[in-house]
């Protein structure tokens, strides 16, 4: 399992990018999503979320997302890239 | 075939998503200049899953490392590695101990994840005057090296001139490192023009260093990609000569000659390994012979 | 000396004879940039007059704020236009009116305006220079923005016409656009725009990188069509990729030394180049999209100022459009069937029109749509597009990035292209090649209500656009 220990950021706001934010919580996972293609793609979009997070024994953790268009590719890419600065490594 | 080279920019998700489509022969993703210090973890990471789980189609996909002198480089192989890019451009090579540094940890990656030995291949950038003098034993430092390749504007830096668009501060270091790749077997590349706005300029420089002896020519501008893909790709005459050549040896076979002439021209071994590379290509770009022939 | 001069707006409405119920109408050739719009409205308003119909041939942002509170507070009833907006689109998706909009296109307003479907009480007319008869032109003045070709039928259908200026000239102004038989009443104001949102200083062709593959495509497309030939004739948009073809199209132009007869429609700079280097003998310009263009509409006789009628009415005795050999186009969304939507973004609001996209679409010989396989992570081709501007029989390709497509309709052009290796994909294919890249899109959820109806330039409505929930 890997642990939250500290907030951490990844991404940007361009087209086609997303930013993750994570931080600690007591909590299971938390999602809030804010997508420009939330009616085609919200669920596919928090199915890779959830599904990187569980790849990286992420088990408790909120994460904030604010997707721009992106492909799974990027997403999986900006939240990996957040639990590895989150993690404090 | 590898006739242009296309650069962009490792941590642009838009940019890296339509990579495949702007017409390059190859994509370089780069984690060095164009990724700030502070992103070259999520620009690793993006690559890695762009290669892996997105892929770039008929484009061959090349990824520049950061340089041996950096804290990045051995993290930046770790994560790429895996997803097995053609070729890997060290950046900054300066000998060929910076070859076989980049040779040794690569070595050692492709036995811990399993992979065939040397299946890993280099395109070192030489862009400094040390490099330069160095060029021909960085081509031959290491087996995995595939091809150099020239980067003219940290070269002109380190030569304490300017950059310009007639390239005559770089015509040394162009026809050494031509050289050197072709005494070590090896290919190689020309540096990037840079000027994005000049349509005719581009297919000069192009042509230039393809009459030096280039294999190909990298770009900073998608709008130079065809420009050099044009240049570099073999006439109709290139092919029918080609097409000529292997006609006469075909033929002087045949007849049991030992010399064979064409246009009153010897057909030596070096002119027969042209018109088959040329032939090959055609064939990749879908050339034929003409009607005429 | 006689004079049509009216000290004040106000006097000139009342003059006018304008009432409750009645039907305004206003032209765009200020586009973002115009003031007269909001300032007349805010006129009216202050007279007590409702219920409008409002009939302008497009609607900006700049027009959005004000425009919401006069149909809230039932000024405005109902709006007739070819083009609006995301601003005032967006409010009206999420129901503000009570009455649909009536969207057409270019070539169908004036058809619409001269058989009295759409009856227009005043109009007023925007003009960077006028004299106190009402002679008036957009060639000069501070606020020039060149060709007013929207504005004729207007001038000449309309019962009433006012004419508002901010650089009067004295009587006769020489080179009118629209000439005094039409006009009513003159009003001088401060300033009938502001000329930054008027036209852009220069256009600049794109530096997307797929902008530029597009483009390429396209001119290739153009050169195998068999009509890229002496005589040739071409219209193009605005959009970054449509300048990109043209600058492409004119390197080939010149290189083969093509001559064309004209290019028409919203005229940029690169048009005018085009002229200039002699890839045409003429610009056919209803409406000037940079100040270069109206740099070349003042000074060559070469560059001629069209009418909507004369560019686009189907109930002319011919248009320009009906001699167009090549179109380059847009879309928000093709359908398998090559239908096209420019009339509402991804998420089923409001943001556009036709234009002049279905006119030209239906006299090109060629009508080609330059469009991306996706934006961001939509893809572009669907099974079905939200709202028909276009009908699919009217286009002929599918510029994409990843392929081209053409309609089954046209299998002369789809060999030639095949013939040429160009990358020629079945429309289904390309769907397929986007989804695979962006996943499936889950289908919309829309609205119960009908906010706008969508009237091909024959008068036939093609199409409704429901609310968005």
């Amino acid at each position: 399992m890997s642990e939250i220990v500290k907030r951490a950021a990844a991404g940007t706001l361009e087209s086609s990018d997303v930013y993750v934010e994570l931080e600690p919580s007591d909590a299971g996972i938390e999602i809030e999503l804010d997508s420009v293609v939330a009616q085609q793609f919200g669920d596919d979009i928090r199915r890779v979320v959830g599904g990187v997070l569980a790849e990286q024994g992420v088990e408790r953790a909120k994460l904030r997302v604010v997707d721009r268009g992106a492909l799974d590719c990027v997403i999986r890419a900006r939240v990996e890239t957040a639990i590895v600065r989150a993690k404090g490594e | 075939m590898r006739r242009s080279m296309l650069f962009l920019p490792g941590n642009t998700p838009n940019i890296i998503v339509n990579g495949e489509i702007l017409g390059a022969d190859a994509v370089i993703l780069d984690l060095e200049d164009a990724v700030a210090p502070t992103e070259k973890d999520s620009a690793r990471i993006l690559v890695r899953n762009a290669i892996g789980r997105m892929g770039f189609g008929k484009c061959e996909v090349i990824v520049r490392i950061n340089s041996i002198d950096t804290p990045f480089w051995k993290k930046d192989l770790d994560e790429i590695i895996p997803v097995r890019p053609s070729l890997i451009m060290p950046p900054k090579t300066g000998c060929a101990e910076d070859v076989r540094a980049v040779d040794a940890y690569i070595t050692e990656l492709e036995a811990k994840l399993g992979m065939e030995k040397n299946s890993v291949r280099l395109i070192p950038l030489i862009e400094t005057a040390l490099g330069v003098e160095n060029a021909f034993e960085i081509a031959r430092a290491s087996g995995r090296v595939a091809a150099i390749f020239l980067g003219g504007e940290d070269l002109t830096a380190d030569l304490h001139c300017k950059r310009t668009k007639e390239g005559n501060e770089i015509n040394y270091a162009r026809c050494r490192m031509v050289c050197a790749a072709r005494a070590a077997g090896v290919e190689v590349y020309d540096t990037p023009f840079t000027d994005v706005n000049d349509d005719e300029g581009i297919y000069v420089d192009a042509q230039y260093a393809k009459s030096l002896g280039f294999t190909g020519k990298s770009a900073i501008s998608p709008r130079h990609v065809q420009a050099i893909n044009e240049v570099f790709s073999p006439t109709q005459a290139d092919v029918d000569y080609a097409y000529e050549v292997m006609e006469a040896i075909r033929i002087g076979k045949e007849q049991g000659k030992g010399a064979v002439a064409l246009r009153g021209k010897m057909i030596d071994a070096p002119i027969v390994a042209r018109a088959q590379q040329t032939i090959a290509m055609a064939e990749e770009l879908g050339m034929g012979r003409s009607e005429a022939q | 000396m006689s004079t049509k001069l009216v000290k004040t707006l106000r006097e000139a409405i009342e003059l006018s004879g304008l009432k409750s119920g009645m039907s305004v109408s206003f032209h765009h050739h200020l586009r973002n940039g115009d003031y007269t719009l909001n300032m007349v409205m805010e006129e009216i308003a202050n007279l007590g007059i409702r219920e409008l119909t409002l009939n302008a041939s497009s609607i900006f942002d700049v027009h959005a704020p004000a425009l919401e509170e006069h149909i809230k507070n039932g000024v405005v009833r109902k709006i007739n236009t070819n083009y609006m907006s995301a601003g005032l689109g967006r409010r009206i998706s999420e129901g503000l009116m009570d009455e649909p909009v009536d969207f057409r296109t270019h070539g169908g307003r004036p058809r619409d305006i001269a058989l009295g479907n759409t009856p227009i009480d005043v109009a007023f007319i925007a003009a960077p220079t006028a004299d106190p008869m009402g002679n008036c032109t957009g060639k000069f003045g501070p606020s020039a923005c060149g060709s007013l070709g929207y504005a004729f039928p207007d001038a000449m259908y309309a019962k009433q016409v006012i004419v508002i200026t901010d650089n009067l000239a004295p009587y006769p102004l020489l080179g009118w656009s629209i000439p005094e038989i039409y006009v009513n009443y003159v009003v001088e104001v401060p300033a009938i725009g502001n000329p930054k949102g008027i036209v852009s200083g220069t256009t600049k062709i794109t530096r997307d990188p797929v902008g530029l593959v597009m483009a390429q495509s396209a001119v290739e497309v153009i050169r195998h069509s068999g009509l890229l030939k002496d005589g040739f004739s071409f219209q193009t948009g605005a959009g970054g990729a449509s300048l990109a073809a043209a600058k492409f199209l004119m390197d080939v132009m010149v290189k083969e030394k093509i001559q064309g007869s004209f290019a028409s429609g919203g005229i940029t700079g690169y048009l005018v180049d085009m002229l200039n280097a002699g890839c045409f003998r003429s610009l056919m310009d209803v409406q000037c999209f940079d100040l270069k263009a109206v740099e070349s509409i003042r000074t060559n006789p070469a560059h001629q100022e069209i009418s909507a009628m004369h560019y686009a009415s189907p109930a002319a005795a011919s248009a320009v459009v009906d001699n167009l050999d090549v179109v380059i186009l847009g879309a928000t969304e093709v359908d398998t069937d090559f239908n096209v939507n420019v009339h509402t973004d991804s998420n089923g609001y409001i943001m556009g029109g036709s234009g002049g996209h279905s006119d030209t679409a239906a006299g090109a010989k060629l009508s080609m749509i330059i469009a991306p396989l996706f934006r961001a992570r939509l893809p572009i081709v669907t099974d079905h597009v939200s709202c028909i501007s276009t009908p699919g029989r009217d286009i002929d390709v599918l510029v994409t990035q990843r392929g081209i497509a053409v309609n089954p309709k046209n299998a002369e052009l789809k060999q030639r292209l095949k013939d040429a290796g160009l990358n020629v994909v079945d429309i289904h294919e390309l769907k397929e090649i986007a989804e695979r890249i962006t996943g499936k899109p889950a289908k919309l959820a829309r609205g119960g209500r009908r906010v706008a109806n969508v009237i091909y330039r024959d008068g036939t409505q093609i199409d409704e656009i429901l609310s968005v929930k």
